[in-house]
């Protein structure tokens, strides 16, 4: 058994590692697919056909079938993977950033405008307002 | 001899390149980027180095999770543009330097750095991105590339300390070619950036600042900062500036700082370009 992590302290953070990497592989693998046109063009044609191609598990394809992005994310997604659906359906990175952390996309983007979401309160979980542990 | 004259680091976020490939490089929002990026460019076209060593990272294009190469170096004459899932970018194929290329391959294993060799691969915006940024949109990139990739999509990417220990051994490698050429080394990726899970859109300008700062006065010390830090500090992509490591691994102990930009936010990130040229006594 693998210990727990330190990184698993970080909130809302999902780190791609071997736990993650085990589940999601199927996952991945599909839409490591759609790099390729051809696949991209039969993926939107039947998504639920296209998907009988690779073993994701129920869950899985629920989270890709409704585009639930964190959700993906809990399974095993790896974004630089996932992100691949997205371009799909015409979105970018920013409009699934904005929609994983729950806020509108001009909520989000004003957010970056102003220099981005501040790391205070943000490094642990449970943490209050103001941590200065450094890792 | 071959020679190392210059490191550059910079970030390789992919709307940079589609800023550029849609001509959006002068709207309100992208101006402020791109006009930092200006000095750069002349910077690079006065240097006119005759080969790139691009340290980058590869994300979900040539590479996926079949085979994950830890280190790994392009020895093939030239590299198609990926398609990253909206089709491939419009800017030229890259050309490769396969006698350098093998050379620094057959170098480094020798040097005990376990590198894998790819004769075929396409090459994604962490590559294109750096090249386009410090080279803008000419029909032809002015000179060859060898490609050399690092993992950092699947934990854990190499700690910063290897990556440092891998650019002193591309630079003895590079110090042993017997031909005249002038050699610039990019380290390419972050700076503070987060793109998934409930906290994306982290930006830490201290972080970064204090990074850029390192570069030139205690780039030891950077090396000792772990993937949980980089992470918690600059965003869980933010891992990716152990790829600056490898580039400044490369340079003399003293460089200059040439040159600094930084910029938020390009999409998701915090966009930093610095230019470091070596300042040893020969």
């Amino acid at each position: 058994m693998s210990k727990p992590r330190d990184y698993e302290s970080i909130p809302g953070t999902y780190v791609y590692d071997a736990a993650r990497g085990r589940i999601g592989y199927a996952l991945n693998m599909f839409c490591m697919s759609l790099n390729k046109a051809e696949n991209r063009q039969r993926f939107k044609e039947n998504e639920a056909a296209y998907l009988d191609g690779f073993a994701l598990n129920a869950e899985q394809r629920r989270t890709v079938l409704a585009r639930d992005w964190l959700g993906m994310l809990r399974v095993g997604g790896n974004i630089y993977y996932t992100i691949k659906i997205a371009f799909c359906d015409g979105l970018t990175f920013q409009d699934v950033a904005g929609m994983m952390s729950g806020v509108s996309k001009e909520t989000y983007a004003q957010m970056m405008l102003t220099g981005g979401r501040s790391p205070d309160g943000n490094r642990h979980k449970d943490s209050g307002p103001v941590d200065t542990d450094h890792g | 001899m071959a020679k190392i004259v210059a490191g550059i680091a910079t970030s390789h976020v992919p709307a940079i390149g589609v800023a550029m490939d849609r001509g959006m490089t002068g709207t309100p929002y992208w101006e402020p980027l791109f006009k930092g990026y200006g000095p750069a460019r002349e910077w690079l076209a006065k240097l006119a180095p005759d080969v790139a060593i691009i340290v980058y990272n590869d994300h979900a294009s040539a590479f996926s999770l079949e085979i994950i190469p830890t280190f790994l170096i392009g020895v093939a004459d030239k590299f198609p543009i990926a398609d990253e899932g909206f089709g491939p970018r419009p800017v030229p194929v890259v050309q490769g330097h396969p006698e350098l290329a093998w050379h620094l391959a057959e170098s480094l294993i020798l040097d005990e750095f376990d590198m894998t060799i790819a004769n075929e691969m396409p090459v994604d915006h962490g590559l294109t991105v750096p090249l386009s940024v410090t080279c803008g949109q000419p029909s032809a990139w002015p000179f060859p590339v060898i490609p050399l990739c690092v993992n950092v999509v699947q934990y854990p990417p190499p700690t910063g300390a290897r990556c440092f220990k891998l650019g002193k051994a591309i630079r003895r490698a590079v110090d042993k070619f017997d031909e005249d050429l002038r050699v610039v080394i990019y380290g390419t990726g972050g700076m503070s950036h987060q793109l998934q899970g409930e906290r994306a859109g982290l930006i830490n300008r201290p972080f970064d600042t204090a990074f850029l700062d390192g570069m030139t006065r205690d780039p030891l010390a950077l090396t000792r900062i772990t993937h949980t830090e980089y992470m918690r500090e600059a965003g869980s992509e933010g891992v990716e500036m152990v790829m600056w490591h490898v580039m400044r691994g490369a340079l003399d102990d003293n460089v200059a700082e040439i040159y600094r930009h930084y910029h938020v936010p390009a999409s998701n990130t915090a966009a930093g370009l610095m230019i470091l040229e070596n300042r040893s006594p020969s």
